[in-house]
């Protein structure tokens, strides 16, 4: 079953009658790493929760190839802070595949091969809330991955994380993307934007204000806000 | 003083001694209220887990009034009971009226709420904190309170040893409803209720101290099987 494309017409989010989003209009398909960037406040986490189905849509179209039922089944998202489940790390892992009815010891057997990938094999019995920031966004990742996903959102997943955590976290991106996971992440840091996109949506406002490949929108982008973002001016 | 002396010595001797009446006193006790709070927690846990998740029309005053039912008073119950119960209520053909189970019915129903009340609030809390991820992971409605009642089931110990605690020192509705009949319905309570009122006050406080010891052992026996209050839990 194929999800994508993810199609957004016109798609607004309202929260206590103040607008947070749109009206927004995209299309999403294909593989490759899809990165949400802007200003804070521009809507990155609400465009991403708004896709994801988390926040409520006060208009237009947000319409995947399949029903939204059948589409929640093939997507996982990963807050910026890690919700740590009140259990150990092996269960925390396993506990989406235990969701969907698959059996403990497959589910269990599953999470030890993906947790083994990720550098989790000797954090396995360690109380999940207990890890380090770093341990807990793997953590995040592995259980957002272990039901493979054919489309991953993230939200700015290495905000608070040291730049060793955040080489390991990319490392982890590249490897989703390279079994053919589509990654929907924001974020702030302009570098990690350059080293791993392949688009760009760069919102301002609440809309869309440019939308390119990653090459060309680094290169020669199209608006003075665009430009001034990526120097690293304020932009409001 | 002396008095008090005397009664601790006198229960201790009861104790020591192995005296059948205090033992079946004790282990009546511990039957009517350990049934009763298993009983109320298997109601209790999940409805505060299902308020927890659960949004509708006037949820704040079932709450509200979940609450105000923490309250209970227990005589009022005992009456309630009594007239279910009596020969003459809807339910006297069972005739449980005067035996365990009516006791049982009645802590119940006095328990329930503040088991209910208590978890709702720590479960709140925890829903709080897990709804984004479950929504996220398209759990159902089951599963989320499922979910919630396992991750806290250490917070919901505590639920549980106040409606322990409730019931093992309740003495109002179990008189009514129980009778206090000897061999048959008289527990620690209503037998201190009893020696008290024959002026048996080193009795009756020999018997308050080996309720109040129960209750302390009840709770440590809880805490330490679940391994609560230790550095790598929670």
């Amino acid at each position: 079953m194929v999800i994508l494309p993810l199609t957004l017409k016109e798609a607004t989010a309202h929260a206590r009658g103040k607008k947070l989003l749109g009206p927004v209009s995209l299309k999403l398909d294909g593989a490759g790493i899809t990165m949400v960037i802007g200003p804070n406040g521009a809507g990155k986490t609400t465009l991403l929760r708004l896709m994801h189905g988390l926040q409520r849509r006060s208009g237009g179209v947000v319409e995947w190839a399949v029903p939204e039922r059948a589409a929640r089944q093939k997507q996982s998202y990963v807050f910026q802070s890690p919700i740590m489940m009140r259990r150990r790390v092996l269960d925390s892992i396993a506990y989406p595949l235990r969701l969907r009815g698959i059996s403990k010891a497959k589910a269990h057997a599953k999470a030890q091969q993906v947790a083994a990938r990720f550098g989790l094999a000797e954090l396995l019995d360690s109380w999940a809330p207990r890890l380090s920031g770093g341990e807990k966004q793997k953590l995040a990742l592995a259980r957002a991955l272990i039901t493979d996903p054919e489309i991953l959102f993230l939200d700015e997943p290495c905000a608070n994380l040291d730049g060793r955590a955040t080489r390991e976290i990319e490392e982890i991106l590249r490897m989703a993307q390279a079994a053919g996971t589509k990654i929907v992440m924001s974020t702030h840091n302009m570098g990690q934007a350059l080293r791993l996109a392949d688009d760009i949506l760069f919102l301002l406002g609440g809309k869309i204000h440019e939308q390119s490949a990653a090459e060309p929108f680094f290169q020669n982008p199209k608006t003075k806000e665009a430009t001034a973002f990526i120097n690293g001016d304020i932009v409001e | 003083m002396s008095e008090i002396a005397k009664g601790f010595w006198e229960a201790w001797g009861l104790i020591l001694s192995l005296d059948p009446d205090l033992y079946e006193i004790i282990f009546l006790s511990l039957q009517v209220t350990v049934t009763a709070v298993i009983i109320a927690s298997a109601i209790g846990l999940p409805l505060g887990a299902w308020l927890a998740v659960n949004r509708f029309k006037f949820r704040r005053y079932v709450i509200a009034v979940l609450n105000a039912l923490m309250g209970l008073p227990p005589v009022v119950v005992g009456l309630f009971v009594y007239m279910m119960l009596s020969r003459a209520g809807p339910l006297g053909g069972f005739g449980l009226l005067f035996s365990p189970s009516a006791m049982i019915i009645a802590q119940v129903i006095i328990v329930t709420p503040l088991i209910a009340s208590i978890s709702h609030q720590t479960l709140r809390d925890l829903w709080a904190e897990y709804h984004d991820l479950l929504i996220s992971f398209n759990a159902t409605r089951s599963q989320r309170i499922r979910a919630l009642l396992w991750d806290g089931r250490r917070a919901l110990l505590t639920a549980m040893l106040a409606g322990f605690g409730r019931a093992i020192g309740e003495v109002g509705a179990i008189m009514i409803v129980g009778g206090n009949i000897d061999h048959a319905t008289r527990v620690l309570t209503t037998a201190i209720a009893l020696e008290t009122g024959k002026g048996n006050f080193a009795f009756a406080m020999g018997l308050g101290m080996v309720l109040i010891t129960l209750a302390v052992l009840v709770n440590l026996l809880i805490h330490t099987l679940s391994k609560t209050e230790q550095a790598s839990t929670w």
